[in-house]
């Protein structure tokens, strides 16, 4: 068994390379996290003995603030506890919304088990808040995220540019961050 | 929505143009600096005595202890705004500034009769004092808090502090020079005060503008 620095150096490499634009890589580190994120988030619940349902919604919200937040990890520094501190954030965020007080210390969440159960979970939440963005912006982020296509192939689909549709699809993802961040 | 669906969106936005938070925050500051200065030119001005009282110790160190402060500052709060940047880590940097405090007024007791500290502590100006800083700190905090925005803190609240204390500092520097009470007493009741009420006014307005 491999040790989990090794893993961790193996995904900050290939971060590195993502936050040199890297598409791949960028796919392929997300890949990773989500069932590392989804370990974390899920033993946590447990603890507090609040109902899973909303384990998927979290992973979901973290990989948004993992990505529009990505500047923030400082590159000589190792990739996994960066990622944890903001599971921890929106783990944090998402139990005082449903009313508990928590106090979570950061560490306790250090050591959970990757969990690959569920790579076909479906988050409630983001779909609901795809339906408060824009019209153009949802055809956007649905065509790209769902159907999987690029976005050069959305861009011919709608008449756009292909720079119109990146701008828009970025705009997107910060409109569904603040949504995440904003529901009661 | 899957979380595989989500990721290919998200890969697919990777290439936005990146961020260098320390060049924003540097600029930022730079900025809120450039306006404290005209503001500070066209009201108050440098002290007339300035030449005369430059070698003076009490003036140095009027001067220095807000510049240790803030370059200080700008490294904990660039620490502050990442979600792995803990106070404590940070902690050492933000007492840089009123350990200096203390020991300039250390200095002062030691120098000084005891019968002239309620003087140099109440100087003369206190007022102007209270309300400058503050003034000259407000468009340094709201560029300050602009460009935090991008980052990622784990305490909002904190990380709004200090750009408070950042704003306060830069603007402490530039008032010192101005500033006709020179006792290490005065800084220490009067500097701090307002400084205090900036890193206050940063803290509230970061707890709720920096979530993210």
């Amino acid at each position: 068994m491999r040790r989990v620095s090794d893993r961790d150096s193996d995904l900050a490499g290939l971060m590195r390379s993502a936050l040199r634009g890297d598409e791949r890589s960028y796919k392929r580190v997300l890949e990773a996290l989500a069932p590392v994120v989804r370990g974390m988030v899920r033993s946590n619940l447990a603890r507090f003995g609040t109902g899973l349902g909303e384990v998927e919604d979290i992973v979901q919200e973290t990989l948004l603030a993992v990505h529009l937040k990505r500047d923030t990890w400082d590159e000589r520094l190792p990739l996994l506890p960066w990622v944890r501190a903001i599971a921890h954030n929106k783990l944090v965020d998402n139990l005082r919304r449903r009313g508990r007080r928590v106090q979570l210390p950061i560490d306790d969440i250090a050591e959970a088990v990757a969990d690959e159960r569920v790579p076909e979970a479906s988050g409630v939440d983001a779909a609901r808040l795809l339906a408060t963005l824009k019209v153009r912006q949802r055809e956007i982020v649905t065509a790209i995220s769902i159907e999987g296509a690029s976005a050069a192939e959305v861009a011919a689909r709608l008449g756009m540019t292909e720079n119109a549709v990146r701008v828009s699809l970025h705009r997107s993802l910060q409109a569904l961050a603040r949504a995440f961040r904003d529901k009661s | 929505m899957k979380t595989d669906e989500l990721i290919r969106a998200l890969a697919e936005d990777a290439g936005t143009p990146r961020k260098s938070m320390p060049l924003r925050l540097g600029v930022a500051l730079g900025l809120g600096g450039i306006v404290a200065v005209v503001l500070f030119a066209a009201t108050l001005g440098l002290r007339p005595d300035l030449a005369a009282v430059a070698g003076a110790w009490r003036f140095q160190f009027k001067l220095a202890t807000p510049i240790v402060s803030f370059l200080a500052a700008f490294w904990a709060c660039l620490r502050l705004a990442r979600p792995d940047g803990r106070p404590r880590d940070v902690l050492p940097a933000l007492l840089v500034g009123p350990v200096l405090a203390l020991a300039g007024a250390g200095a002062e007791l030691a120098l000084t009769p005891a019968a002239s500290w309620l003087t140099r502590a109440l100087g003369r100006y206190s007022g102007v004092c209270l309300v400058a800083i503050p003034s000259l700190s407000a468009v340094s905090l709201v560029a300050a808090l602009a460009v935090l925005r991008a980052g990622a803190p784990r305490s909002p609240a904190l990380a709004g502090a200090a750009a408070g204390l950042l704003a306060a500092t830069l603007s402490a520097g530039i008032y010192a020079t101005h500033c006709p009470d020179d006792s290490p007493l005065f800084f220490g009741l009067w500097y701090t005060t307002a400084i205090g009420t900036v890193v206050l006014a940063g803290g509230l307005a970061g707890g709720r503008a920096l979530r993210w």
